[in-house]
């Protein structure tokens, strides 16, 4: 494509079992010494094709070259052989080895029988010096703040001699200070000859770190551009292929008597930390009430103590004036309590039932669906469909959940499947206010 | 009471908890490295039967107990391979692989044994060898420890040593924390060009082998003879043991300890008058009761860890 290119990826392909076409004849390319922007929403193909890249997905389709020659990439092996290396947005640690550990996992260098460990941390902190990337190779990945693993991961790629670094979304895990850190880091990574890709859909963050940028729309490229060529509208409007309003329309708050308290709430995480310390905060009826953070500050602890997933260390939760810290799920979801979990895949639906069986969930002891031997199935059939055709669930309600899409999951996931509520917890719904402007109940978002 | 004291108070009792535990301990190890690599073996019980057969049949034909042994090693190597083949490659579920072993062990070594030895219970018409009994010098002149470390089977020392070499293999050996790190974070493994299913197929085997020492320690030193079922629930007792030893090799040798010494003590008892049933159910309640304890005990720790965290709170508010 580009006589001056270091990697082409040329008319990709990619057909997931279940018939969605995630990227459709993607041409792609990056040159040496460039950090270049891979942007578009969620869904749009970007880490499916970074997958293919990388070796972890195979494509129906398509080649990829690097410095003229074309290679084929079948595992991370043989990607990491070519000097691709790739940091994903899950990170890919062992938590209970140190940093040097997680290091030279796969390449270890040996002194006779042993791992030569001491090589292993004296090139950690040559590696780390050298990058700017600060890490104790002795402390064990497990009580690293996320942004310390980042840099492990990086360090992880370039260890194994990765000269293209693909970074899968890195600052959605970051603070804006952590943000900025990796941003001169990334420019220094640059500077010392690394190619980086850059995954992202935060347009500001693109513009002021990339050189070039392809955008990506329904498994399609949308084209490269240079980046001082195109304005953030530009970008956004080739994202979405429509423009983009940010602003929503509201109506002005009436809220009601106090639906949610909780007071000095102390929830511990897996490791016995204490990872919500003292949180107190109340939501009226037909409030909105937004928690902000950074992924990895208390917010899915203090979720599961509220909803009664994980035991409260300290503190009370009351829910309509009804202390829940002894009550079961059960009983805290009678109170007309819902949550849209944050991994919908794994605690929203179950994946190979069919919607009707997931509606079903939370109400197969109730008389109206369960007979004394055997469920009713008609009134479970007319609830999922009335359900289903309810605003814009565009699918059948015999349909397996994990056929759906991350949108028509979050339909099968929303209250108004569930019996009379009163609390709604979501997490990561971008139109929020849109969403639940129209009800007249308390809602908790983060 | 007395006489009870007297029975588990002599040296012959502390050398019987050694020479009972043996066995055990080499399941138990063999439990740790599947389960380090995060799959689980539940076919030890079979593959010790295999083994324990084998060393009997091989070391009459060869007349010579080391090439039985040998013998019993790579059929429990190849008993270890057949499983990870099953589960890895025709991706069966592992438990179902590793009961079908176990069914096929304990049936297919009693009818080997009939076409043999022309008899279903007892392999004592074949004139099988014992591996040797070791008298450590030195050692055995100390009064009371002597006579409960020295004159061991071969194999018995050797389990000891295993404790250490498998500590070494899991924590310090490349192989050892690869196995670590595709049991924690099978998809971190995979992502720096650790193959998966290699490293799990390496560790099925290696159980193989390890739990075939056990197998040939049962039926060519505990006893001189193969008889059927001869290992009686031990490859599940020790897959306890492994559980409450924390995965460790130390932890699996102190819990493996543990089920030897009611092992041992539901031998010693029956010289009593107490119902042979009931002395012979004294390990399996053991270890139901250990793991009830097991269990019991880190939900207090998970309890103390919630007061911890929310004490600390109340302190610094």
């Amino acid at each position: 494509m580009h006589e001056d290119a270091l990697l082409t990826m040329d008319k990709i392909t990619k057909v997931y079992p279940n018939g969605i076409v995630a990227n459709n004849e993607v041409s792609f390319s990056i040159r040496k010494g460039e950090i270049h922007a891979l942007a578009g929403e969620n869904g749009a193909g970007k880490s499916t094709l970074m997958r293919i890249l990388f070796g972890l997905e195979e494509s129906q389709g398509g080649t990829i070259t690097l410095n003229g020659s074309e290679i084929k990439v079948g595992s991370p092996h043989e990607a990491i052989a070519h000097g691709i290396g790739m940091v994903h947005q899950h990170f890919m640690l062992v938590p209970s080895l140190t940093v040097a550990e997680n290091m030279i996992l796969g390449v270890e260098p040996r002194k006779r029988l042993k791992i030569d460990l001491q090589k292993a941390i004296k090139d950690t902190r040559i590696l780390s010096d050298k990058y700017n990337l600060a890490v104790d190779p002795l402390v064990k990945v497990q009580f690293l703040p996320v942004g310390t693993k980042q840099k492990v991961e990086i360090l992880k790629a370039l260890y194994r001699g990765a000269e293209i670094l693909i970074l899968d979304e890195p600052t959605a895990v970051l603070t804006p200070q952590e943000t900025k850190e990796l941003f001169a880091e990334l420019k220094l990574l640059k500077n010392l000859g690394t190619t980086i890709i850059f995954i992202s859909h935060k347009l500001h963050e693109v513009k002021a770190l990339c050189d070039r940028i392809t955008i990506m729309r329904n498994g399609r490229s949308q084209g490269t551009f240079n980046i001082s060529d195109v304005t953030p509208t530009d970008i956004s409007r080739l994202m979405v292929g429509r423009d983009v309003i940010l602003e929503i329309k509201k109506g002005p708050s009436r809220p009601g008597n106090v639906m949610l308290s909780v007071k000095d709430l102390v929830m511990a995480n897996d490791l016995g930390q204490r990872a919500v310390k003292g949180v107190s905060f109340q939501v009226r009826k037909g409030e909105i009430l937004g928690i902000a953070g950074v992924e990895g500050n208390g917010q899915s602890e203090l979720v599961e103590g509220i909803t009664g997933l994980e035991k409260i260390a300290h503190g009370e939760v009351l829910i309509g004036g009804e202390a829940v810290n002894r009550k079961s799920i059960k009983e805290i979801r009678n109170l007309g309590t819902c949550h849209i979990p944050e991994d919908r895949m794994t605690y929203g639906v179950a994946k190979e039932m069919t919607i009707e069986q997931n509606v079903l969930a939370d109400k197969h002891d109730s008389p109206a669906f369960t007979g004394p031997i055997l469920t009713k199935t008609r009134a479970i059939r007319d609830l999922s469909n009335k359900l289903v055709r309810y605003r814009d669930c565009r699918s059948f309600a015999s349909a397996e959940a994990g056929m759906l899409s991350g949108g028509n999951i979050q339909c099968s996931c929303r209250p108004e499947f569930f019996a009379d509520p009163q609390l709604i917890y979501d997490s990561r719904s971008a139109d929020l206010g849109h969403r639940w402007g129209k009800l007249n109940l308390s809602v908790t978002a983060w | 009471m007395g006489e009870f004291l007297k029975i588990v108070f002599t040296t012959e009792f502390g050398y019987s908890v050694l020479r009972v535990t043996t066995p055990i301990l080499f399941a138990a190890l063999a439990a740790l490295i599947t389960d380090r690599a995060g799959v689980i073996n539940i076919a030890l019980e079979g593959i010790m039967l295999i083994a324990a057969l084998t060393g009997v049949l091989f070391s009459a034909w060869f007349n010579s107990a080391w090439l039985g042994l040998i013998m019993a090693l790579i059929f429990g190597l190849l008993s270890g391979m057949l499983i990870g083949y099953f589960h890895l490659q025709l991706k069966t579920n592992v438990i179902l692989a590793a009961v079908a072993l176990n069914l096929m062990a304990s049936g297919g070594t009693i009818f080997i044994l009939y076409i043999i030895a022309g008899d279903k219970g007892i392999s004592s018409s074949i004139a099988s060898k014992v591996l040797p009994k070791i008298a450590l010098p030195l050692l055995d002149k100390i009064p009371v420890i002597g006579p409960i470390l020295s004159g061991h089977n071969v194999l018995t020392y050797f389990a000891l040593i295993s404790v250490f070499l498998m500590h070494f293999f899991i924590n310090k050996t490349p192989l050892g924390m690869r196995i670590r790190a595709v049991g924690e974070n099978p998809e971190a493994a995979d992502s720096v060009g650790i193959s998966v299913k290699k490293t799990q197929f390496i560790a099925l085997s290696l159980s193989g082998l390890i739990a075939a020492f056990g197998g040939a320690y049962m039926s060519m030193g505990y006893v001189s003879w193969f008889s059927r079922d001869m290992t009686a629930g031990r490859g599940f007792i020790a897959l306890a043991a492994e559980a409450m030893g924390g995965a460790s090799p130390v932890g699996s040798f102190l819990t493996s300890l543990l089920f030897g010494f009611f092992d041992a003590l539901s031998n010693s008892l029956q010289l009593l008058r107490v119902p042979a049933e009931f002395v012979q159910m004294i390990p399996y309640v053991a270890t139901v009761v250990g793991l009830v304890l097991y269990t019991a005990a880190k939900r207090k720790q998970h309890q103390r860890m919630l007061m911890k965290v929310g004490k600390k709170m109340e302190s610094e508010a």
